[in-house]
C-alpha cells in the first residue's frame, strides 16, 4: 500500500491531465481556421465595384472615393481642439463624445471618428492633418450615381449588419453591401472579391511582418460592370410623368421580356442615399409611411386590376370553346340575373360581341362569358381550377420570377379558394362574377399586367421580365432567354388583339391616339377602399391602363397605375400614350397631353384621407392644377452644387 | 539485456532515452517560443534557444562527470553537498541578484545561477543519507522532525528568497516519508489538510464545520472496534473548524493580492463579473493565452514553428515556465499527450527501479527523484492548462535555464549512478 501511493498519484495525473487536453484541444476546438486566429491580422483589400450602365451604354452608378478621420486614441497628442472641431465641423461636445467612445471601444485600435467627409471639406483638412497626432484619413470607396433617377431600380449599398454577417462570412465588420435594387440582385456580380493579406501580430497587437511572407494573400478580383435593361430616358420620362402622382409604370419589350422602365411614384433620388446623410435620409424615407417612397409600386402595389382583366376572361373563353367572337350579349346598364343586378355597366351601344365587348369594355358581356367558362363543367370547382390555370399561364397569381428583390405574388383563385371560402360545392359561378371583370378575388402587380401586356403582344408567349442585360464576361441566366408559353393557342389571339385595338379606335381610349402607331390598350378603373379611425371608407378609384404596341411584333409593353387617379383613360392611359411615344418615336408630338399630365397634381387627393374631415371622392371632385413640373437638365447630375448629398 | 556482462549497458537505458527524448523536445519548442523572424543560426548565442543548445552541451560534460564519479561518493558526502547548497542559498542574501523581485540568483559576468535549482537533489541526497542510518526510526516523532528539518531548512531559505513556487516542492517528500514508514494518520491528515482547506475557501466555514461533524461523528458510529472516545472526536472536530477558520485568516490576511487572486481565480470565488473581469485582465493573462494557445493547437497542432501564438509571442514567459503551451499550439493533442506519457513513465520507471534497489539510501534517493520530478510536472503542466493556480515553477528538461536544466540532470543521473552501482550491493 505503501508503496502504490505515489504510483497512482502519478497514474491518476497522468490520466486527469490527457483528460484535460483532450477538452481543451479536440472536443472544445473546432478546426483551425486562419480567418479565425486572433494572431493574424486580416487586412482585406477592396476591389472597385462594378459599374451599372443602362441599356444604351449611358453610364448610371460609379464610385467615388470617400474619407474617413480615423482615431487612435493612444496616439492623440495634444491639439488645438478648436481648429479641429472646425475643420471637421463638429461642436466641441461632439469631439469629446467621440473621442471617448472610440477611447472606450479600445485605445490603441481605430475608430472611426467623423465618417465621409466631403471632398472640399477633405482637401482642406488633408494639408492640416499632419498637426493632429493620432488622427489619419481613410479612403473608401462610394458609390456615385451619374443620375437622380432610378432609385428604386438602381438601389443603394450600406453596411452589412450583423445579421448578413453571420449568414454570409465573406462579409466583415463595416464592408459595404447592395441593400435594395440591382446593387441587391447583383451584389455576387458587382462586389468582385476582396484580396486579403494575413500578417502576424504580437500580444500588444503589432504587426510583426506577413504571416508566411505572404503565402496565403490573394489579390482583389474586381467587380463586374452590368448592363441594365432600363432606357433610362424613358424611365426619366415615365419618372417626371409620374411627379406629384402616386403609383407605378413597367414597361416592358415583349420580345425578350426586357424591363425598359419600372417608375415608381413618389420616387427620391438616388444620391440622398451616398455620404454622410445616408442614415438620416434612409430613415425619412422608411419612417414615411404616408407616401412610402421605398414601396416600389410597380412591383409591389397589388390591386384588383380591373377592365385590362377582362381580355384573359376573353381567351379563356375562346380556348375552353364556351363563346364564339361573333356572339352577341345584352346589354342593359348591367348584367342581370333575376331580377336582380349583379355588375353595373356604363353606356353604350348593345348587344355587343367579343370585339366591342372589350374595346368598350362592357362589364354585363365578360359576366356572361365568364358564367359559360364557370358553368362549362358540372363541378365548379374543376372549373374554377382550369381557369385559374390558364390565367396563371400568363404569369399572374404568383411570383414572376424576375431579377428584382421585392415583389408581391398577385391572387388568381381556384376552386379550393373558394371551396374553403363557401365550402365544398356550396358555390357556383354567381358567387364568383366579380372575377369576370378583374375585381374581387383578382389582383395583380403592374409589373404582372405588363407582363400579361406582353403575352398577348406575342400571342401566346413571354420572356421572364428581368433587369438585368448583359453582365461583362458573362451570360445573363438562361431563364430570362426562354420563352414561357401560355396555355391559349396562338389563333385565339387575333379577335382579341383586334379587340384591344379597337379600344383606342373607337373605345375608352380614343382620345389617346398616336398618329403612325398602332397601339392596342385596355383601360380599367379599380374601386379601393382605406380603413379611417376603423370604418372602411371607399377612396377615389385608381387609374389603370395597359396596352402594347405596335399593334403586330410590339416593341414595347405598358401597365400603368395611378392611385386614385379616378378612371383608366384619366391619368394612366395619357401617361401610357406618351410613354409609347416616347420610347418608339423618341419625342413627344402632342404637348398638349404632356402639359395636362405635368400641371395636374393629385396631392390634394391623397391627403384627404388624413385630413380627419369627410370628403368627396371620384365624381364629386375636382383636379389640382400645378406649375408645369420641370424635366432636369442632363448635365446636372454631376454638378455637385446642386446635389449636396450632406445636407 | 544482460546488464552483468557489458559495462555499457549496465545503466538504465529507459530513462536515459527518455530523457534525451524531453531535452531534444525541449529544445525544440524553446526555439519556437523564443525565435525572431527567421532562424539564421542554431548558435545564436543573443536568443534563449542558443543559449539552451550550449547549456545543453555541458549537461552532457556534466552527465560524463556524474557517471563517472564512484556511486559511494554521493552517499558519504551528501552531507558536505547538503551543507555547501545550505551555504550557497545563505549567500544570496548577501551576494545575491535581485531579478523580478525574487533574489535567486547568483550574476557571474553575463551567466546567471540559481542555487535553489541545486538545493534539490542535495536535499534529496540529505534525506536519503539521514533515513538510511540504521539508527534512524520514521515511526519516532523526534525523528520525523529531524527528516522535517532537512527539508524545512531549504524550504524557509527559499520562501524568504521570494520564490513561493520552489518553496512548494519540498512538500513532494511526504511521498517519500511515508514511503519510508510515516504512520497511516499522517497521510489521513494531509488528506483531509487540503480538502478542509479547499472547502473552507470555496463553501465558508459553516458548511465546512457541518461536512466534517458529519464525517466525524459517522467515524465515531460506525467503527465499533476501535472506537475512539467522544471526546476525542470533538477534539478532532474542533481542530479541524479552527483549522479552516485559520486557512480563511489566512487566506484573507497573510497572502498577498496576487496570491489571493490566483487562488480566487482557481476556485471560482469571485462572483461579480466585473471584478472578475478586472481579476482576469490582472491575474490569469498568462493563463488565459496560455490556454488559448494550447486550444488553437487542436488535435495535431500547427506545425513546428508553425505556431501564430507562438510566433506572436502571446504567451508571456512561453520559453520558461509555459513551454507547454507551444508543445501544444504546434504539436497539438498528440505532442502534448506524447509529453504527459513520456514524464509518467519517466517517473514510474524511477520508481519501479527505485523499488528494486538493495541499498535503502539508494531507494529513498529515487523515491526522492520520482517526487521531486512529479510535484514539477503536475504543478507545472497543471498549472499551463488551467488546473491548478498559477505558481511559477519549471517544467524537469523542458524550460529553458541552464541552472534548472543542470538542477534536474544531477539529479536524475545520480540516481542513474546508483541504480547502476546496484549489483555491488549487498
Amino acid at each position: 500500500m505503501r508503496k502504490l501511493l505515489l504510483l497512482l498519484t502519478v497514474i491518476t495525473v497522468g490520466l486527469l491531465f490527457i483528460a484535460r487536453l483532450f477538452y481543451l484541444q479536440v472536443y472544445n476546438e473546432k478546426a483551425y481556421s486562419l480567418y479565425e486566429d486572433n494572431a493574424i491580422r486580416k487586412v482585406y483589400n477592396y476591389p472597385k465595384r462594378g459599374y451599372v450602365y443602362d441599356r444604351s451604354g449611358k453610364l448610371l452608378v460609379a464610385n467615388q472615393p470617400s474619407y474617413d478621420v480615423m482615431v487612435i486614441p493612444r496616439e492623440v497628442g495634444a491639439l488645438d481642439t478648436l481648429e479641429f472641431c472646425s475643420l471637421l465641423k463638429i461642436t466641441k461636445e461632439d469631439f469629446k463624445r467621440i473621442y471617448e467612445k472610440a477611447y472606450k471601444y479600445s485605445p490603441r485600435l481605430p475608430s472611426v471618428f467623423v465618417p465621409q467627409l466631403s471632398k472640399n471639406d477633405y482637401a482642406v483638412l488633408q494639408e492640416k492633418m499632419r498637426k493632429f497626432d493620432g488622427f489619419y484619413i481613410q479612403k473608401r470607396s462610394l458609390r456615385d450615381y451619374q443620375t437622380t433617377i432610378g432609385a428604386n431600380v438602381l438601389g443603394d449599398i450600406g453596411e452589412v449588419n450583423r445579421r448578413i454577417i453571420e449568414k454570409y462570412p465573406y462579409y466583415k465588420m463595416g464592408d459595404l453591401i447592395g441593400k435594395q435594387g440591382v446593387e441587391l440582385s447583383y451584389e455576387d456580380v458587382l462586389r468582385g472579391v476582396k484580396g486579403i493579406k494575413f500578417i502576424q501580430k504580437d500580444r500588444f497587437n503589432k504587426n510583426i511582418g506577413p504571416y508566411k511572407e505572404g503565402k496565403f494573400d490573394t489579390l482583389p478580383q474586381p467587380g463586374k460592370d452590368i448592363t441594365i435593361t432600363i432606357d433610362s430616358e424613358l424611365q426619366q420620362y415615365g419618372e417626371l410623368l409620374m411627379t406629384n402622382k402616386r403609383g407605378g409604370i413597367v414597361a416592358l419589350d415583349p420580345s425578350n421580356g426586357e424591363i425598359l422602365a419600372l417608375v415608381t411614384g413618389p420616387s427620391y433620388n438616388p444620391n440622398i442615399l451616398v455620404g454622410r446623410g445616408r442614415s438620416k435620409n434612409f430613415t425619412k424615407l422608411f419612417r414615411d409611411s404616408i407616401a412610402k417612397p421605398l414601396f416600389d409600386r410597380g412591383l409591389q402595389a397589388q390591386y384588383p386590376p380591373g377592365s385590362p382583366f377582362k381580355v384573359i376572361n376573353a381567351l379563356i373563353a375562346l380556348q375552353e370553346g364556351v363563346v364564339d367572337t361573333n356572339e352577341k350579349f345584352t346589354c342593359r346598364m348591367g348584367y342581370y340575373y333575376g331580377s336582380r343586378k349583379l355588375t353595373g355597366c356604363h353606356h353604350h351601344k348593345s348587344p355587343v360581341n367579343m370585339n366591342k365587348g372589350i374595346s368598350q369594355s362592357c362589364n354585363a358581356y365578360f359576366v356572361n362569358v365568364y358564367r359559360r367558362i364557370v358553368d362549362k363543367y358540372d363541378d365548379a370547382g374543376d372549373a374554377m381550377n382550369k381557369w385559374s390555370d390558364h390565367a396563371k399561364s400568363f404569369g399572374l397569381g404568383n411570383f414572376l420570377g424576375y431579377d428584382l428583390q421585392v415583389g408581391r405574388p398577385g391572387r388568381i383563385p381556384d376552386g379550393n379558394y373558394y371551396d374553403r371560402a363557401y365550402g365544398d360545392n356550396r358555390w357556383g359561378s354567381t358567387y364568383t362574377v366579380s372575377n369576370a371583370i378583374g375585381q374581387g378575388e383578382v389582383e395583380a402587380t403592374p409589373i404582372q399586367l405588363a407582363n400579361m401586356a406582353a403575352a398577348i403582344g406575342n400571342r401566346g408567349y413571354y420572356y421572364t421580365p428581368h433587369i438585368i442585360k448583359e453582365i461583362e464576361g458573362d451570360t445573363i441566366p438562361s431563364k430570362y432567354t426562354t420563352p414561357k408559353h401560355t396555355t391559349i393557342d396562338k389563333r385565339h389571339f387575333e379577335p382579341v388583339v383586334q379587340g384591344m385595338f379597337d379600344v383606342y379606335n373607337e373605345g375608352t381610349a380614343s382620345t389617346l391616339r398616336i398618329p403612325g402607331i398602332e397601339i392596342c390598350g385596355k383601360t380599367g378603373t379599380a374601386e379601393n377602399f382605406m380603413k379611417i379611425d376603423g370604418v372602411k371608407t371607399q377612396l377615389t378609384d385608381h387609374s389603370i391602363f395597359v396596352a402594347f404596341a405596335p399593334k403586330d411584333n410590339p416593341k414595347i409593353a405598358i401597365a400603368i397605375f395611378v392611385e386614385n387617379g379616378y378612371w383608366g383613360s384619366r391619368f394612366a392611359g395619357r401617361m401610357a400614350s406618351l410613354m409609347i411615344e416616347k420610347y418608339l418615336k423618341g419625342d413627344i408630338t402632342r404637348t398638349d397631353m404632356e402639359n395636362w399630365i405635368l400641371t395636374h397634381s393629385l396631392e390634394n387627393e391623397y391627403a384627404k384621407p388624413y385630413s380627419g374631415e369627410p370628403f368627396k371622392i371620384n365624381k364629386e371632385t375636382t383636379l389640382q392644377v400645378v406649375e408645369k413640373v420641370q424635366a432636369p437638365k442632363n448635365n446636372e447630375f454631376n454638378n455637385d452644387s446642386s446635389i449636396n448629398p450632406n445636407q | 539485456m544482460n546488464r552483468e556482462n557489458h559495462r555499457g549497458f549496465k545503466f538504465d537505458w529507459v530513462i536515459i532515452i527518455i530523457f534525451l527524448l524531453l531535452v531534444t523536445f525541449g529544445w525544440l519548442n524553446i526555439m519556437s517560443a523564443s525565435h525572431v523572424g527567421e532562424i539564421e543560426s542554431y548558435f545564436d548565442m543573443s536568443l534563449p534557444y542558443g543559449k539552451h543548445l550550449v547549456f545543453l552541451g555541458l549537461t552532457f560534460v556534466l552527465i560524463v562527470l556524474i557517471l563517472s564519479i564512484e556511486a559511494k561518493f554521493y552517499e558519504r558526502f551528501a552531507s558536505i553537498i547538503y551543507i555547501v547548497a545550505m551555504l550557497a542559498l545563505v549567500g544570496l542574501f548577501i551576494f545575491g541578484k535581485d531579478v523580478n523581485g525574487a533574489r535567486s540568483w547568483y550574476g557571474i559576468g553575463s551567466m546567471t545561477l540559481q542555487p535553489s535549482e541545486f538545493a534539490k537533489f542535495a536535499t534529496a541526497l540529505a534525506v536519503a543519507k539521514y533515513m538510511s542510518d540504521l539508527q534512524t526510526d520514521m515511526n519516532t516523532l523526534k525523528h520525523q522532525l529531524r527528516a522535517v528539518a532537512i527539508i524545512i531548512l531549504p524550504a524557509i531559505l527559499i520562501l524568504l528568497q521570494n520564490d513561493a513556487g520552489s518553496t512548494l516542492v519540498y512538500a513532494s517528500f511526504f511521498f517519500v516519508f511515508y514511503r519510508e514508514g510515516l504512520q497511516q494518520i499522517y497521510l489521513a491528515i494531509v488528506l483531509s489538510t487540503i480538502v478542509l482547506a479547499v472547502l473552507a475557501l470555496k463553501f465558508g466555514i459553516l458548511p465546512t464545520a457541518i461536512v466534517a461533524a458529519i464525517i466525524v461523528f459517522g467515524i465515531y458510529f460506525f467503527r465499533r472496534k476501535k472506537r475512539a472516545s467522544l471526546i476525542q472526536s470533538v477534539v478532532i472536530l474542533l481542530i479541524c473548524i479552527s483549522f479552516s477558520s485559520g486557512v480563511k485568516v489566512f487566506y484573507e490576511h497573510v497572502l498577498k493580492p496576487h496570491q489571493q487572486n490566483r487562488i480566487s481565480l482557481w476556485l471560482r470565488l469571485e462572483k461579480d463579473p466585473l471584478k472578475l473581469e478586472k481579476m482576469k485582465k490582472e491575474e490569469a493573462y498568462n493563463l488565459i493565452q496560455s490556454e488559448k494557445a494550447i486550444s488553437s493547437g487542436g488535435f495535431s497542432g500547427k506545425g513546428f514553428l508553425e505556431g501564430t501564438r507562438t510566433t506572436g509571442k502571446f504567451v508571456p514567459e512561453q520559453h520558461t515556465d509555459y513551454i507547454f503551451s507551444t508543445v501544444g499550439e504546434e504539436w497539438g493533442f498528440l505532442g502534448t499527450t506524447f509529453v504527459v506519457i513520456l514524464f509518467v513513465v519517466l517517473i514510474i520507471r524511477i520508481l519501479f527501479l527505485a523499488e528494486s534497489q538493495k541499498s535503502q539510501f539508494s531507494r529513498v534517493y529515487g523515491y526522492a527523484v520520482a517526487s521531486i520530478l512529479f510535484i514539477h510536472f503536475t504543478i507545472n503542466t497543471g498549472m499551463v492548462m488551467g488546473l491548478i493556480p498559477t505558481v511559477g515553477i519549471p517544467l524537469p528538461f523542458f524550460s529553458y535555464g541552464g541552472s534548472g536544466l543542470w538542477g534536474f540532470t544531477i539529479l536524475l543521473f545520480i540516481f542513474v549512478k546508483l541504480d547502476s552501482n546496484k549489483i555491488n550491493e549487498w
